[in-house]
């Protein structure tokens, strides 16, 4: 069948170059002069001249800034395109990019549709790919950028000169089904089965996968190798924080350590118990479901999950953060609720990061930078979901390993979800097709990567499509309401076999894979059971219930298939074409991994560490240091960012992510009123997260952000007694005694800080093994990161406050224990030679100076609150000028200006009040820290003494410029 | 006792401010039902059951090949007497972000020819952004023609956020330009905060469009399309200095023009 190219040009420069230019240019290819870029498309079909020139006008080009040219394969051999102007000797030259065989094209699929519908029947298969015109470059060059920007080689193919289409191969069907040789087999035999299969299992594991078949009397099949394998994957099984840990040499006893010698389970120890022993009524799920849940009001119920996508954004920056946001929007659709807010918290290598310096294999920071941000963009911009909250943070360990976290809130009538399937329920997979998309996901993002993870786990790469799952939204929100399922969970790791697993592990299930529909042929059974192809759900239905639900979905253009039912057997039993691939009992498969038992070593916690760089203070003066806090990178503005997202969609977002009169201040918290609520309830998302407090001490800092996250969220008016919290720990191989000490340092911190505010965790992710192992046999880990979610309610949104002065003549307070150090602090990062400090520690009446603060917000004392946080008091001061163009002219008071100034803290926040309500706000203070520093001023001035002395006095214009400093 | 004109607001594949302008209409007085295309299709709907027509914003088909560009095919191939008839019965129609785009790439607006629909030559488009990027921030809009039943009597800015990477408003048939303004078509502009023109500098004209174009009507008035979401400040607090006291540029009054208009019909 002939293939006819097209290729779509801009009349005018195509908007897209300039920014392509930059990136070039920032990646270190700098003698880049013009990239311009075109739009490839090659259909497949029996095609007439006209058809051909109906298609490039009406679907692929837009005529009036566009022009298509097109010509059939493989008849034209030279270009037909002007030959290329030669400037300064060195030519245009030419690359194109296409997509690899197998990797989702979501446009081709929307092409093939809309031709149909035009009556154009003859298209046949259709793909797209990208055409770049590069001047001022050489050959060698015009290679190096294609492999730098233009291509990922894990999803795709690039070419010096006319690519040619890939359109996936038309395999024969196949039900192959391999058995694998267990029984007899020695331990490093074992070993070697696991890690051919790249199944992440260890020995034991191995062993008890081999008794069973011996008592099964046979050997297991690939499908259920597999799903084994994946079941008991670190990421869907847990098995370091579900592990019996042995502290191998505890310290001498000291703040926060103890002496177990034994722990059963992080989980069940820290933070289950912590839930536990908080017991809040207001708690409706944690830890059993999908996502947690809490009461909203008397009418409805949030869920919020945060899930992390590293692994999957290492080596495709878009697809894997565009799959993360999809997959904990299907967490939510999981618990049945309406996904109305995404959060996401981000952590980047530093973008200055010389290629020279780059492990090979690692993408470059910048690059894994701005392919995060459009995936996280585009997934939650096309859903309509709004993204309010997030951080950034950069670092060198995450050069390797960015972490990617997505999280999402559902919101939900109460009492609709449900969970039990019945038997003679059908099973039944909405959404998304099935194709190789993901395959060993849960068993990659469980393995340390080397340089070749790219390269062997290109399968691991899901490519989203957020149009599919807006219409499994649009499908499940009316079928819940009107109870047309019994239970419900999502495709995610592990794919069908981890969705129809966990929904038929107390049950039992049947279910023929032939079924499954495909996005082409050849797939075999074990690949279309354990592939993480996306947009897909799994929900138990009952017959009679399945014409209502396909009407639903031919109504929002989602697909249904059924692939079985529901048998009250307490086996899992797969087919294929009705022959059995996977017959398990439902207790081996899910309870049948042997608990790990690992080793932990607590280290003594490091004061200041060593800085990787030189600079610091350097004789500038306390001003100087102020602006170079601003403006680095942790803490200057995420505005370029953040006007990426949609964060008004669905019209709930009452305090945004920039707050202020030119609203382009940093917000504390995000506070949402979610549409079709009637009362006054909103919800206030936060997150806190410090990897310089973890390099230091693990304990302090899960305690440190913890009480980030809360302070943030009381500071826009939570009620810091409707707070829940959220944790996902992202460390390094937990099989080094020491990165688990610290692990098991950060979990009892949470423990201790969740007793200590009374907010209970209702869910947590961790991911685990973020290492790399350098071609040069180095391991690069990422510092330990945790990062705490909250999710609080503020009673009356008309009470909520922005962190931007509001009017000269106010007073400004600090609230909380101030006891400013340098541990970990950013000051640290700057200054060589400063003392040394440990991290900041929590006062205990932490939680009163909050439960004093909200008491003010309520009765509307409070015109502005900031908290303190990276940069100390000085940087929150800063930000709360910025945002208001007011000045402030404060004073600390007798203390060492340096660490008055830049010292952090934890508990801490400026606040201010008006002169005459001063008074009521003191006395609701009582007993508490409570100091009034200054005053708003008119004058443009952000001005700080100690004990009269000035010490800074900076133009709020200044603090504007260091504070937009692009992101370097 | 007069009753609540019914509102007809179209679901597309992948349309996601549909609750968003049916809380906006609810209040301004309509009476909002949201109606997937594939019941249209079907037949279990009518364009002509209702006395108000709504594109809302979103993604339809994702933007693949063109934002607006399919859901317009759709409108062409599906509904294309049904939507000339509504529209010349002089009902209000409105089409916001997408809805504007595939009004545009479907040739109902800014519908200065005739044969709108059915003509390939389209001399307007709204293609990408200047900047080259989705962009999300708050506008401010002068309302400006008089002739459009939507804008009509409006003096006060609009205050509202724009959530689009395609909305830059161009035309290869410079002619159009001064038949636009002199038919009064040029419904809403992008304007600094104090209400002066944008004059084309960003991000007060967050685009790039032409003549600082944020939305056009018909000739006739009835049908506006626009890039900016008035939807999405109906609530004060949903401004972004409310919490400074600052919550004027509702875009509510501009809603209630369209209700107005459709009640007395």
């Amino acid at each position: 069948m002939p293939i006819y190219r097209f290729v779509i040009r801009f009349n005018q420069p195509d908007p897209r170059s300039d920014a392509l230019l930059a990136d070039a240019h920032a990646l270190g290819v700098e003698k880049l002069k013009l990239i311009t870029c075109q739009d490839i498309y090659f259909i497949e079909g029996q095609l007439s001249p006209e058809e051909c020139r109906q298609l490039a006008l009406k679907i692929l080009s837009d005529p009036v800034t566009q022009t298509a040219d097109w010509y059939e394969l493989p008849g034209a051999v030279s270009d037909p395109e002007p030959a290329p102007s030669e400037d300064e000797g060195t030519a245009t030259v030419f690359v194109e990019v296409a997509l690899r065989p197998g990797v989702t094209d979501p446009v081709a699929a929307q092409l093939i549709r809309a031709a149909h519908e035009l009556g154009f029947d003859g298209v046949h298969r259709a793909a797209t790919g990208s055409r770049f015109l590069l001047e001022g470059l050489d050959q060698e060059q015009a290679g190096e950028l294609a492999s730098r920007l233009l291509a990922n080689p894990t999803i795709q193919r690039w070419k010096k000169g006319s690519i040619s289409p890939s359109f996936p191969q038309e395999a024969a069907s196949s039900g192959e089904v391999e058995t694998i040789h267990l029984r007899g087999l020695s331990d490093s035999e074992l070993l070697a089965v696991s890690g051919s299969r790249r199944a992440a299992l260890e020995l034991a594991e191995m062993k008890a996968i081999q008794a069973y078949f011996q008592s099964e009397g046979r050997d297991p099949t690939d499908v259920e190798f597999e799903a084994i394998a994946q079941t008991w994957s670190e990421h869907c099984g847990h098995k370091t924080f579900k592990a019996k840990i042995t502290i191998a040499s505890p310290l001498p006893s000291g703040e926060g350590r103890g002496d177990e010698g034994e722990i059963d389970s992080l989980l069940k120890t820290y933070l289950k118990s912590a839930t536990d022993k908080i017991a809040a009524p207001w708690v409706r799920s944690a830890f059993v479901d999908n996502a947690g849940i809490i009461d909203f009001d008397d009418e409805f119920e949030v869920s919020f999950k945060v899930e992390t996508h590293n692994h999957p954004s290492a080596i495709e920056p878009f697809g894997g953060a565009n799959t993360g946001v999809g997959g904990v929007v299907r967490d939510v659709l999981g618990v049945s609720a309406k996904p109305i807010a995404n959060t996401d918290v981000l952590c980047f290598g530093p973008q200055s990061a010389s290629f020279s310096d780059l492990p090979v294999g690692v993408l470059h920071p910048r690059r894994i930078l701005s392919g995060v941000v459009a995936g996280v963009q585009d997934y939650g911009n096309k859903m309509g979901i709004p993204t309010v909250n997030g951080a950034l943070w950069f670092d060198p360990g995450y050069t390797a390993n960015p972490l990617v976290f997505c999280g999402t809130v559902g919101l939900a009538p109460k009492g609709r979800h449900v969970r039990t399937p019945r038997r003679g329920d059908r099973v039944i997979v909405l959404g998304g097709r099935t194709g190789r998309d993901g395959l060993r996901g849960a068993t990659f993002s469980s393995m340390t990567m080397d340089a070749q993870t790219g390269e062997v786990s290109g399968a691991s790469v899901q490519i989203g499509d957020p149009i599919i799952e807006k219409g499994l939204v649009d499908v499940l929100l009316p079928a819940r309401d009107r109870g047309l399922y019994t239970a419900i969970t999502d495709c995610g790791a592990g794919g069908l076999s981890s969705a129809v697993g966990e929904m038929a592990s107390s049950i039992g299930a049947d279910v023929d894979l032939a079924h499954v529909h495909l996005k082409y042929p050849g797939l075999t059974p074990w690949e279309i059971w354990l592939s993480e192809a996306q947009e897909r759900m799994v929900v138990a239905v009952p017959p009679e219930n399945i014409p209502a639900l396909q009407e639903l979905c031919d109504t929002y253009n989602t697909e249904l298939t059924e692939i079985g039912e529901f048998t009250g057997s307490g086996r899992l039993v797969v087919r294929y074409d009705n022959k059995v691939v996977l017959d398990l009992a439902n207790e081996f498969l899910h309870e049948g991994i042997p608990q790990r038992q690992l080793k932990a070593i607590f280290s003594t916690p490091s004061l200041v560490l060593p800085r990787p760089d030189g600079g610091g203070l350097g004789g500038g003066s306390l001003a100087e240091t102020l602006l170079k806090l601003l403006s680095h990178p942790n803490i200057a503005s995420k505005a370029s960012i953040i006007h990426l997202y949609d964060h008004e969609v669905q019209g709930g977002t009452v305090v945004k992510p920039l707050a202020g009169l030119e609203a382009d201040a940093p917000s504390d918290a995000a506070v949402v009123k979610p549409i079709g609520t009637t009362g006054k309830t909103g919800i206030v998302l936060s997150n806190g997260l410090n990897p310089e407090y973890g390099k230091c001490d693990a304990h302090r800092m899960a305690l440190a952000v913890l009480d980030e996250a809360i302070r943030n969220a009381v500071a826009v008016g939570a009620d810091p007694a409707r707070i829940a919290v959220l944790d996902n720990f992202c460390w390094g191989d937990p099989l080094r005694p020491e990165t688990l000490g610290s692990l098991v340092e950060a979990a009892r911190g949470c423990h201790d800080g969740a007793l200590l505010f009374g907010t209970p965790f209702i869910s947590g992710k961790d991911s685990l093994n973020n290492e790399y192992l350098g071609a040069d046999g180095q391991r690069h880990a990422i510092p330990p990161t945790l990062l705490i979610s909250a999710i609080g309610l503020i009673p009356d949104i008309a009470k909520a406050v922005t962190m931007d002065l509001k009017q000269a003549g106010n007073l400004l307070f600090l609230v909380g224990e101030f006891a400013p150090v340098f541990g970990g602090s950013h000051f640290a990062l700057l200054a060589p030679d400063i003392s040394h400090d440990p991290v900041p520690t929590l006062a205990t009446n932490t939680p009163k100076v909050y439960r004093a603060l909200h008491a003010c917000t309520k009765q509307g004392l409070i015109r502005s609150c900031h908290d303190l946080s990276e940069g100390g008091l000085a940087v929150a001061a800063a930000e709360m000028c910025i945002g208001g163009r007011l000045g402030l002219d404060l004073d600390l008071g007798p203390r060492d200006p340096v660490r008055g100034l830049f010292g952090e803290t934890t508990g801490c926040l400026l606040v201010e009040v008006e002169p005459d309500k001063a008074e009521t706000f003191e006395a609701l203070f009582t007993g508490l820290p409570v100091v009034h520093l200054g005053t708003v001023t008119d004058a443009p001035t952000l001005s700080i003494r100690t004990n009269t002395e000035l010490q800074i006095t900076i133009p709020i214009t200044a603090l504007v410029t260091a504070w937009n400093t692009p992101l370097q | 006792m007069t009753t609540k004109p019914t509102a007809l607001i179209l679901q597309a594949y992948g349309t996601n401010r549909d609750y968003d302008v049916a809380e906006a209409l609810s209040i301004a007085g309509a009476d909002p039902v949201l109606v997937p295309l594939n019941h249209l299709r079907l037949g279990k709907r009518h364009f002509s059951d209702f006395q108000l027509l709504v594109l809302p914003g979103g993604f339809s088909y994702a933007d693949a090949l063109g934002a607006g560009k399919l859901l317009a095919l759709d409108l062409k191939a599906y509904f294309a007497d049904e939507i000339r008839a509504f529209v010349e019965s002089g009902r209000p129609v409105i089409g916001i972000c997408n809805g504007f785009q595939a009004l545009v790439k479907a040739g109902i607006l800014p519908g200065n020819r005739k044969q709108g629909m059915e003509s390939s030559d389209a001399t307007t488009t709204l293609t990408f952004n200047a900047k080259g990027h989705f962009e999300c921030r708050w506008v401010s809009l002068r309302p400006g023609s008089q002739n459009c039943i939507w804008t009509k009597g409006l003096s006060e800015t609009i205050e509202c956020p724009i959530a689009h990477g395609e909305g830059n408003f161009q035309t290869s048939d410079q002619s159009l330009l001064s038949a636009l303004s002199s038919l009064n078509q040029i419904a809403l502009t992008y304007a600094h905060l104090d209400g002066s023109p944008a004059n084309g500098e960003y991000p007060a004209n967050p685009n790039g469009s032409l003549l600082d174009i944020a939305g056009l009507c018909n000739p006739a008035g009835n049908v506006l399309g626009l890039m900016p979401h008035p939807e999405n400040h109906i609530h004060p607090h949903q401004h972004p200095r409310w919490t400074r006291g600052l919550t004027m540029g509702s875009g509510l009054p501009l809603f209630r023009k369209g209700v107005k208009y459709a009640e007395a019909l």
